[in-house]
């Protein structure tokens, strides 16, 4: 029996990060967006022309429970990889400007063992915001438009009939790919969190590598590039809403998005694990 | 406040080496090529007051980094409480309580619930140390109780002064009960009765067996409570030696009299120095002088052995120029 009963309690990163204001307002206002477009939407009746807007949104009116899965689409290109690059951005370097980070490891906690809680914890805080954007959409869609029943099968984008089992079953798949989506754009701004001391230029840095990569997503001279890109596949989740799935692009994405995260935690690992810590 | 009770059976049946902090040719090169800290060799033993000494830029927090596996050493060798560090801070880290470069807290959280989860954040030690999640809550009580925190450890850190912020990072490194105390400028922003009251607690800890390994630049204050002294100075460990052996009497004996000049004259070639109505006076003992000046009518207002004075001691070992912040 070792003289040391246990490693500490692994949720203590969790507990800190849902101990702080900020990460629930982030929450908050991630929700603020959908929920004006819904309030707008049922307002005026104007919805998008089909094919145009973000993806479900000319669906929504016939059918309110929609919404949910409209809702992601609305906050997946910018609100959401925000959220995560300020939390993930802070995870490490806003330890090392409070100065509680040498008493971290002093306590001690390993190095490694110590970005393994903080990568756990921005995984949940992402999965929190995503089932929190659905379940805030689904209230809203059927308060709103709660015009038709439940039961009312959804139309798929290819145009069959989606039973509410199926609907019900690819929303949850939606709801993993969008945050495996995530952690690329978590693990980036983790190792950036690493380099530097201060929170801001590690959050800061995640949103350029996600800008720049929006944008060469856009230039022609870019395509070789194109499928290695983090945010190249993150709209595919449309793709569960086809019958049947188009699981190609879906594949592509998790594994892409497998790469980045490994990649950027082995090099955040790399560099903090033999850094001074002289903050 | 309370000192700590005493640590159990079990922690003083471990193989219980008689030197707890041991550094070889430490040596840490930042980049750029400064050298922080260059070939310190430390010895603190079990049971010392270790008052490590040296201006601002001397290397003391670099060294005490090191020590406690932060800052990585270029070269030598450092073991503390018998182990290899930074290899074996798993199991050393766990009984040390540190204080380095100012206390940190979340600001949101109270100072209890800082305790808590800084001590959930790590290992837990087995017997009467040990315990789980509940006595974690009456641990971070004590351990309050223990700095002078308990009324106010329910209220948010963000309101704390800079003197209760000290004594909150103290009661995190008194939290585990630990053998060795590695803390620097632990009083740093305390007000008199604050200081008082950590030198009382520091020395009580001490007495149950506590070592204490104490940075500062306060003379005054490694004066009063440390038995052994390292002065460090530009990187350089100049001085290493138990502080009574510091301040024993050099064999002169201090003479003060309004009849100074008829004591010099007395005394003769026995005046080593003359400051005024000062003399210092070589080969006497001072019982017999005093008897002597005495005897010959001499008034005396101040007579005995001379002891020299910390500050003296580091002025002389220390080469760095007055108002001159080294590298």
């Amino acid at each position: 029996m070792s003289r040391w009963s246990d490693r500490g309690d692994e949720g203590v990163e969790l507990a800190k990060l849902f101990s702080r204001r900020r990460t629930w307002v982030a929450i908050l206002l991630l929700n603020l967006l959908p929920t004006i477009v819904a309030v707008l939407l049922a307002w005026t009746g104007i919805s998008p022309r089909p094919g145009s807007g973000p993806a479900f949104l000319s669906a929504v009116l016939a059918n309110g429970s929609l919404f949910s899965i409209a809702a992601l689409a609305i906050v997946l290109p910018l609100f959401l990889p925000i959220a995560v690059a300020v939390v993930a951005g802070e995870s490490v370097a806003g330890e090392a400007e409070a100065g509680t980070l040498r008493y971290l490891l002093v306590r001690p906690v390993g190095r490694t063992r110590l970005l393994v809680r903080k990568f756990g914890a921005i995984a949940t805080f992402v999965l929190v915001c995503v089932v929190s954007v659905v379940a805030v959409g689904y209230v809203v869609g059927r308060l709103l438009f709660g015009n038709a029943p439940l039961a009312t099968a959804m139309i798929s984008l290819s145009g069959s009939a989606l039973s509410p089992g199926q609907v019900a079953w690819r929303s949850v798949a939606a709801i993993g790919f969008i945050t495996v989506s995530m952690l690329g754009v978590a693990a980036m701004a983790l190792f950036l969190s690493t380099l530097t001391d201060s929170p801001q230029a590690a959050s800061l840095g995640a949103l350029a590598f996600l800008i720049g990569s929006s944008l060469l997503l856009t230039v022609d001279a870019a395509r070789p590039l194109q499928p290695y890109l983090p945010t190249r596949y993150w709209l595919s989740f449309v793709d569960l809403y086809r019958d049947p799935v188009l699981w190609s692009n879906l594949e592509r994405g998790l594994a892409l998005q497998g790469v980045y995260v490994v990649v950027l935690l082995a090099a955040a690992w790399a560099n903090f694990a033999t850094r001074d810590i002289t903050s | 406040m309370t000192a700590a009770p005493p640590r159990s059976a079990e922690s003083a049946a471990a193989p219980t080496p008689d030197v707890v902090i041991h550094t070889e040719g430490l040596t840490k090169l930042f980049a750029g090529g400064v050298r922080a800290v260059d070939g310190v060799d430390l010895e603190v033993r079990r049971g010392d007051v270790y008052g490590f000494l040296g201006a601002n830029g001397s290397g003391k927090t670099t060294t005490v980094r090191c020590l406690l596996g932060l800052v990585l050493a270029t070269s030598g060798r450092i073991e503390v409480l018998g182990e290899s560090m930074p290899r074996s801070g798993a199991t050393v880290l766990p009984r040390v309580g540190a204080l380095v470069e100012g206390p940190a807290a979340y600001g949101h959280l109270s100072g209890h619930r800082n305790l808590v989860l800084h001590d959930a954040s790590g290992r837990r030690p087995q017997g009467h140390l040990g315990g789980g999640r509940k006595d974690r809550g009456d641990r971070a009580t004590e351990a309050l109780a223990q700095v002078g925190l308990g009324a106010v450890g329910s209220r948010p850190v963000r309101g704390y002064s800079l003197g209760m912020r000290q004594r909150l990072g103290l009661a995190a490194a008194l939290m585990r009960q630990p053998e060795l105390l590695v803390l620097d400028e632990p009083t740093n922003g305390l007000d008199p009765q604050g200081i008082r009251e950590i030198r009382e607690l520091l020395t009580g800890l001490n007495r149950t067996g506590t070592t204490i390994f104490l940075s500062s630049h306060l003379l005054a204050e490694v004066e009063q409570l440390c038995t052994r002294i390292g002065l460090l100075d530009q990187g350089q460990l100049v001085l290493e030696e138990p502080l009574a052996h510091l301040r024993a009497p050099t064999g002169r004996v201090v003479v003060v009299s309004p009849d100074a000049d008829r004591a010099a004259s007395l005394l003769g070639g026995g005046v080593a120095h003359r400051d005024g109505e000062r003399l210092l006076v070589t080969g006497a003992d001072p019982a017999a002088l005093n008897a002597r000046l005495v005897s010959n009518g001499i008034r005396v207002s101040e007579l005995g052995p001379e002891r020299r004075r910390l500050e003296d001691i580091v002025e002389e070992r220390t080469r760095r120029r007055s108002g001159e912040v080294p590298r």
